[in-house]
């Protein structure tokens, strides 16, 4: 297994719509990591989190991103995906008529392809849903209907984790995953994530509270403020940025050192 | 030599061992046609839809062609259960045909033996639902002399498939067939038929078809209409349909062939409780152009119709659906509702969509919508960041759209059949193993 750190952005700048969102990101990310990002709307977050997974008309104005040491500004959202990063939408996406487990086995055939494995037969992949969807806590009508149509908000993040669960990816981006989810859903978000960490694959939560974090110990913490990481720490900033909110760090002027 | 004039003179030659009803129908309607002559666009009905291509070729009656067969094409746009009628070039093919174990008193044969063996049987019926319209219906009667005949006793069901293939193989110069399919229903009759047109070759055809279909009080009629004509065929069909007191039409046109083609189906709710539902499904890309024009008159009380019409175009191609719905005076408690949605997947794409309701009673409940759109980019992202392909992505969407129409269809085999032609006229269809 290489060496490499999964993740390492430098001096990422990024707009949408002519409009600078990211001024400046630098992260580095470890085998077995877990890194949360905090911030307040707006800051950035979730076009980090966007520009990582490939989506068009997020612009990268200058920097670099690599990942396993190579360029991954160069590929493809689907060839990210291959490569094993997973974006966990803040807000999936409804698609009527594709059904949820052709939906799956055909993403998870496309990522084995790509590690040269054979594609998995309808049974194996009946079993291993069974596997993850009972490990996912998640209704199993969910997955014979169209991919999170009519599901509920707290039913498609769920179904986001069963993709993740499913697709075993090396770096997983978690989107305001925890947003809306009541405390059995986030217990199961956090028990997959962990998952994903004692395998050697790293994380990214981008989070707007702490709470998740209650169930779900980061390695580091990063705060990004106005599209540039002000400040890195321990669990424990999550904490304090819990009781003072992020205006504190605001009135710094967004230009704090990196405590880490 | 005009056209008309070509027409009336290949009408002259026609041979005429037809009852007399028929040899006067067949004059009348060729007076008809040629004072109406194609209709022009200058027609509010045919205003997005030019039928000068089809007036300006001289075709000849397919019919008077060598009949070749290709069975792999019969095999392949076949089912493999039930009752199955095969016309090629116009012609009835008994050997290819099968129609085992009906039930007693039940026809399914061909327009031509009816008309020897037994024509009052449909003595009463043909051509006396589809007289009036176009021009291409009256040609279509003038020319009458081959084609389909279903006719369902009182009472009987007939639970398999009953499937009339019509294949046009042309040979050089451009032919013309006019397919002629009566359906009778008697009362608390029930059946399923399938009217398949495919064509092969590069040569130019035309097929000019008529379907009457009569449901008796009470009775069920499943019709599916699929049209895979070949890339350089003229396809004009009309849909006839009568209903009296309590009787259910389904009805399905599938157009994905043609270079030019245009299906009116039109039915009438003449009885109280009438249930209708009008589905469609229209798929082209290139310069083909496609035409449905629909019509539900509802007169008389209590009677619901729905109408779910999906369009894909793509390329440069052009698509036209017209929904009429009529709600007579005395139509009282009419339930209607129609939906047109179409998929536009080019900017060169067009499509001309307009519903048409006309209501003339007060306690009725209708709505129409019609919408046009392009894939959605988020779904795209959605599908691509989860390591499917851009084409293949696209692909999944556009069956999905399709398929909202195909699950609608209650017959399992030609629901598979569709599924599989949605799937094979996509393109990357390689890098997806099997159909959702």
């Amino acid at each position: 297994m290489s060496n490499k750190p999964i993740l390492e952005i430098h001096n990422l700048h990024a707009t949408v719509g002519g409009a600078e969102i990211l001024r400046g990101i630098d992260l580095t990310v470890q085998r077995g990591e877990v890194h949360a990002i905090m911030g307040p709307n707006g800051s950035g977050k979730s076009t980090l989190a966007h520009v990582l997974a490939g989506r068009e008309g997020y612009e990268v104005t200058a920097g670099t991103v690599r990942y396993l040491g190579q360029d991954l500004l160069a590929l493809s959202p689907e060839e990210r995906a291959r490569a094993g990063i997973f974006l966990a939408f803040q807000y999936p996406v409804e698609i009527p008529g594709v059904g949820n487990s052709y939906f799956l086995r055909t993403a998870l055939n496309a990522v084995r392809k790509h590690r040269g494995l054979e594609s998995i037969d309808a049974m194996d992949f009946l079993a291993l849903l069974d596997e993850k969807m009972t490990f996912v806590e998640m209704d199993p009508a969910l997955v014979k209907r169209s991919v999170n149509e009519g599901f509920s908000g707290g039913e498609k993040k769920r179904n986001e984790v069963l993709q993740m669960a499913v697709l075993e990816p090396t770096l997983a981006i978690l989107d305001e995953t925890d947003s809306g989810l009541d405390i059995d859903a986030l217990r199961v978000v956090a028990t997959a994530v962990n998952r994903l960490r004692n395998t050697d694959h790293a994380v990214i939560v981008v989070t707007h509270y702490q709470r998740l974090l209650n169930y779900l110990v980061p390695d580091i913490v990063h705060v990004l403020l106005n599209g540039r990481i002000v400040r890195s720490g321990t669990k424990e900033l999550a904490l304090e940025l819990e009781s003072t909110g992020y205006a504190g760090l605001e009135a710094h002027g967004g230009a704090a050192a990196h405590a880490s | 030599m005009n056209a008309i004039d070509g027409y009336l003179s290949s009408f002259e030659r026609v041979n005429g061992s037809v009852p007399e009803w028929l040899t006067k129908l067949r004059r009348d309607a060729m007076s008809r046609f040629t004072d109406q002559g194609f209709p022009s666009t200058r027609l509010e009905d045919w205003k997005y839809t030019d039928a000068a291509p089809i007036a300006r070729l001289p075709f000849r009656l397919a019919a008077a062609l060598p009949v070749r067969v290709d069975r792999e094409v019969v095999e392949a746009a076949s089912f493999g259960v039930g009752t199955r009628l095969v016309f090629v070039n116009g012609c009835y093919l008994p050997e290819l045909s099968s129609t085992d174990a009906l039930p007693a008193g039940v026809r399914i044969t061909s327009l031509s033996r009816v008309l020897t063996h037994e024509p009052v049987l449909i003595e009463a019926h043909l051509a006396r639902y589809a007289n009036a319209g176009h021009g291409f219906i009256a040609l279509n009667t003038a020319f009458i002399q081959e084609g389909a005949v279903v006719y369902l006793p009182r009472r009987t069901v007939v639970p398999e498939l009953i499937h009339l293939l019509f294949i046009s193989q042309p040979a050089g110069e451009p032919v013309v067939s006019h397919p002629r399919i009566l359906i009778v229903a008697g009362d608390d009759s029930r059946a399923t038929v399938v009217e398949t047109y495919v064509g092969s070759g590069t040569s130019a055809y035309f097929t000019n078809a008529v379907t009457e279909i009569v449901l008796g009080a009470n009775s069920d009629i499943t019709h599916y209409k699929l049209q895979r004509e070949s890339e350089q065929a003229f396809h004009v069909a009309t849909i006839e349909a009568h209903q009296a007191a309590g009787s259910r039409l389904r009805s399905y046109a599938v157009s994905l062939g043609g270079a030019l083609a245009r299906s009116d189906i039109n039915t009438r709710l003449d009885g109280e409780g009438c249930e209708c539902s009008l589905d469609g499904l229209y798929m082209a890309a290139g310069t083909q152009h496609v035409d449905h024009h629909t019509s539900i008159d509802h007169r008389r009380p209590h009677c619901t119709s729905r109408e779910l019409y999906k369009g894909v175009l793509d390329g440069k191609s052009s698509g036209v659906f017209n929904g009429k719905v009529y709600v007579r005076p005395q139509a009282q408690q009419s339930d209607a509702g129609q939906v047109n949605k179409n998929l536009l997947l080019s900017d060169d794409a067009t499509i001309d969509t307009k519903p048409q309701l006309e209501i003339f009673a007060d306690d009725v409940k209708c709505s129409h919508g019609a919408a046009i759109g392009r894939l959605n980019d988020e779904a795209l992202f959605y599908l691509r960041s989860r390591g499917i392909d851009a084409a293949a992505a696209r692909d999944l969407l556009i069956a999905a759209f399709a398929n909202e129409l195909v699950e609608r269809m209650q017959a399992a085999p030609v629901r598979a059949q569709l599924e599989r032609l949605v799937w094979s006229r996509l393109h990357g269809a390689a890098q997806v193993e099997a159909c959702p």
